[in-house]
């Protein structure tokens, strides 16, 4: 169905990515948000408290990062499409209720506005150190979703996929942004309403008593039980049957992990999104996302110039991984090139999945900072020898 | 591809972040340009030393930092020194008199002073020496055209400060128009005097 113009800002605006994200929520229909503020994502929060009292929603500033996400979570089982937003300390506090919502299949988005860090580190500074966190940050097997937008206007758009995304699938989805795209100002075009397609929450078109929260038959995935229309249910987050109801052995587990994994492995191919540029031909192709993704453009461009055959691939979810274009690529180009803002982290995914087939290297980054061009040329020059 | 590179310099509280999404909305909103503003600040925002960048040109912004302006504004005499050396070779210097000296053997061909802090104090309202400045800055360069200046600040300064602020939009241009008039074009020292004294005379 398409989004409802009431919560759609159409037009042209010049927006940092914080506030086109929020703009995304609410043309999404977010209508519950609980947050603690913490930079340099808090301007999500603001706008949305701010938008909230217009359009119907209830904004909620929680005692902490736990409360906050256990609240969307509570929100989301009440029918209501929600969403917090942080930055690493916050994100790692956020971990334990991200399983639980992992755990009970609750659609909810969750921002993560990525810091310099470990621990404080930079508050007002960028990282992309939080990669492998946002897939392993949570104890237990389970597969994500995460979107990492370039630009304001992707942090607009991303949003609303990120929402679609987490009802489509049921279940939570990180948007991994960072503090440069965060607090970067930029022509954001919001489109008309009748042009934002949304996905709905699914519920059971079963009666109550016949109609259960987590049946499935593998990787289908389960409509959700209305609350408060006699349907009775639990919703825990010990590994439980369709019912809801703890069921502690070997075969309950199996049932319901493998269920959480095929749901995102299996429909990998419609989720997985990426943009290629010049890969055609490429000797080398350079991949990267979120912020980096627009700063190695400008290595590229030079690298072009002088006659060295460089791609770009700039992925757009970073989890689930794209696997088999990376096997693709690595038969058939000389070089790899990660670039990101850590020490390494999606390097390693894209290094095994190339399983030695072609040379890779990272271009990484400690934050506080995005890459200079030169650093990244200078890798791209190499790779190519 | 015409790339112009903006660091706008000043201390937090000043509007220097303001100043630069002014600029930036002028040129991706009212105009037909693409303009990327990116900021840099203390976790003490007020009173602190803040920048504020900004990328405009004809096509797409890919790189989104400001790596050697040709454009800096100067606000602050903290903000003139971090950053003069930066300003490439035939960059132009727009500065606060009332704040800034230039040095005399500065690297930068073009500099044009102009006391915003006094004018908007001499206009009453202290806080508006940053949109002085902006129309200062327009005159100046004439990056985007005045009115697409106007409708920017127009849009962006709070509801009840529109009439002061085009005000002191105006005042700023009419300043930077005077400044890049040919005969006061050369050296920065004299302009700077002739300013202050005008000034003086005007309020």
């Amino acid at each position: 169905m398409q989004a409802d113009p009431k919560n759609v800002l159409t037009g042209s605006h010049y927006l940092d990515g914080n506030h086109a994200c929020a703009e995304g929520a609410l043309a999404a229909g977010c209508k519950f948000f609980a947050g603690y503020p913490l930079t340099p994502s808090t301007e999500i929060a603001e706008r949305v408290a701010r938008r909230f009292p217009m359009l119907g929603g209830i904004f909620v500033q929680m005692e902490d990062e736990l409360a906050s996400i256990t609240a969307i979570l509570g929100a989301s089982w009440g029918g209501k499409k929600t969403m917090t937003c942080t930055s690493g300390p916050g994100f790692s506090l956020m971990m334990e209720n991200f399983g639980l919502g992992i755990m009970t299949e609750t659609p909810f988005v969750l921002v993560n506005v990525q810091r310099g860090g470990p621990s404080t580190g930079l508050p007002t500074l960028p990282g992309q150190a939080d990669i492998m966190q946002a897939r392993w940050g949570s104890h237990g097997d389970y597969e994500v979703i995460a979107l990492a937008p370039d630009s304001p206007q992707e942090c607009f758009e991303f949003t609303i996929d990120a929402f679609n995304l987490s009802e489509k699938y049921r279940m939570p989805v990180l948007l991994m942004t960072d503090e440069c795209v965060g607090h970067m100002t930029e022509r954001v075009v919001i489109p008309e309403a009748d042009q934002i397609e949304l996905v709905e929450r699914r519920y059971t078109k079963k009666k109550p008593g016949e109609g259960w929260p987590f049946e499935h038959n593998g990787s289908d995935i389960p409509p959700m039980l209305p609350i408060g229309e006699g349907y009775r249910f639990h919703v825990t987050g010990l590994t439980h049957d369709y019912r809801g109801y703890p069921v502690i052995d070997a075969e309950a587990q199996k049932w319901k992990v493998e269920h959480l994994m095929d749901k995102v492995r299996k429909h990998a191919d419609e989720i997985i999104r990426y943009e290629q540029e010049g890969v055609e031909d490429a000797e080398v192709v350079v991949m990267a996302y979120g912020i980096s993704s627009r700063v190695v453009r400008r290595a590229i461009d030079q690298a072009r110039a002088e006659g060295i055959k460089v791609g770009l691939v700039k992925l757009i979810t970073i989890w689930p991984f794209a696997e088999k274009l990376v096997a693709e690529l690595s038969a058939k180009v000389k070089s790899l090139v990660m670039v990101e803002l850590n020490m390494g982290q999606l390097y390693y995914e894209m290094e095994r999945c190339a399983r030695g087939r072609c040379k890779t290297t990272l271009v990484g980054h400690t934050g506080g900072a995005v890459h200079k061009p030169e650093v990244i040329y200078a890798a791209i020059k190499e790779a190519a020898q | 591809m015409a790339s112009s590179e903006i660091r706008i310099t000043g201390f937090g509280g000043q509007g220097v972040i303001l100043c630069g999404y002014i600029i930036g909305k002028a040129a991706s909103i009212f105009s037909d340009m693409n303009a990327t503003l990116t900021q840099s600040f203390g976790p003490e925002a007020r009173g602190s030393a803040c920048s504020a960048q900004v990328v405009v040109n004809d096509e797409r912004v890919l790189y989104p930092y400001v790596t050697v302006p040709n454009i800096l504004i100067a606000m602050s005499r903290d903000g003139y020194y971090t950053h003069k050396e930066t300003l490439s070779k035939d960059g132009i210097l727009v500065y606060d008199e009332s704040l800034v000296e230039p040095d005399e053997d500065a690297p930068h061909k073009y500099a044009y002073g102009i006391p915003a802090s006094r004018i908007a104090e001499e206009m009453g309202r202290k806080i508006i020496s940053n949109i002085v400045m902006l129309g200062f800055f327009g005159a100046v360069t004439k990056l985007v055209p005045r009115d697409a200046f106007r409708e920017a600040v127009e849009s962006s300064v709070p509801e009840g400060t529109q009439e002061l602020n085009l005000k002191a939009f105006d005042t700023g241009w009419e300043r930077g128009e005077e400044a890049v008039a040919p005969k006061k074009q050369s050296k920065p020292k004299s302009s700077r005097k002739t300013e202050v004294a005008g000034s003086a005379a005007g309020g």
